[in-house]
């Protein structure tokens, strides 16, 4: 798993690229927490377009952040055009929660993507 | 119609084996002609399968996992087995967003993942002794082509 990272303003934008799972997600999970708050930012984006696989880790590193994002009145939101990521997303609820775009001027400026 | 095969792997507790075990069940199961997402079903429930073996089965330590897989027809089998802890509740287990390590941000959803993902899923297990999960999928990809 390759993971990009970017800091624009007070967001903290994580794109992944190759296969989310228990194995991949402890160093991800180190790496975007030492950078959010290390910078301390407040808002993330994760972008997961480029995630050919995610399993149940996946859903549980996601809702980990969003509780990281809450705790400090922060916003998250994923970007996503994968329709295996978004069954699971979808199954798990957290779309009911976190907001899904198409792509990450979407995801800034809040709108809902189609 | 695709004759009866099987295949069994062998592999130690380590994470780094969780995507070798479904990439290798994904590669046995394509003899079924899966469509991608059947496929992409079948490595989840994999996933999910072997991952539960190594964070909970043996709790990190050193053990083996052993996966199993038999195609006949369209259908296609697969059994993930330890020897680990066991579990005690299964019932309890299986419910959608229960975890025993919700400290280790899991979410409780695997075995909801694979009752989702595949047609069949029973789970045995004996507290000490180990579990062992099989799972069954029907591929329609092969019967529509005819
Ligand atoms: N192989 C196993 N050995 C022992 N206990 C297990 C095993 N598989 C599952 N369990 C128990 O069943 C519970 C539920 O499993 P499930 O896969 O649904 O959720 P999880 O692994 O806790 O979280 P997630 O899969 O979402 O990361 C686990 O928390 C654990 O207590
Ligand atoms: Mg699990």
């Amino acid at each position: 798993m390759r993971l990009s990272t970017n800091i624009v303003k007070d967001y903290l934008i994580v794109a992944f690229e190759g296969e989310l799972d228990h194995h991949t997600t402890e160093e991800a999970r180190m790496k975007i927490d030492s950078l959010y708050y290390d910078n301390n930012l407040s808002n993330m984006i994760l972008d997961l377009r480029k995630l050919n696989f995610m399993d149940s880790s996946g859903i549980g590193l996601i809702m980990g952040r969003y509780r990281n994002c809450k705790e400090r009145q922060g916003d998250i939101s994923i970007v996503n055009t994968n329709p295996s990521v978004e069954r699971i997303l979808r199954m798990s609820g957290l779309l009911k929660i976190i907001n899904m775009y198409s792509n990450i001027e979407e995801a800034i400026d809040g709108k809902r993507g189609e | 119609m695709v004759e009866k095969n099987h295949m069994r792997l062998e592999i130690l507790s380590k994470s780094t084996n969780e995507s070798f075990a479904r990439v290798v069940v994904a590669a046995f199961a394509s003899q079924l002609d899966p469509t991608i997402e059947e496929l992409s079903d079948i490595k989840t429930a994999v996933s999910e399968a072997v991952t539960n073996a190594i964070i909970h089965g043996y709790e990190y330590n050193e053990g083996i996992v052993i996966i199993e897989s038999t195609i006949e027809g369209n259908r296609i089998e697969i059994v993930v087995e330890d020897k680990g802890k066991g579990i005690d509740d299964i019932k309890k287990a299986m419910e959608p967003f229960y975890t025993s390590k919700p400290d280790l941000e899991r979410s409780g959803m695997g075995f909801t993942v694979m009752e989702t993902f595949m047609d069949e899923l029973i789970v045995e297990s004996q507290l000490g002794n180990g579990t062992r999960v099989k799972m069954a999928k029907v591929f329609h990809s092969l019967v529509d082509k005819e």
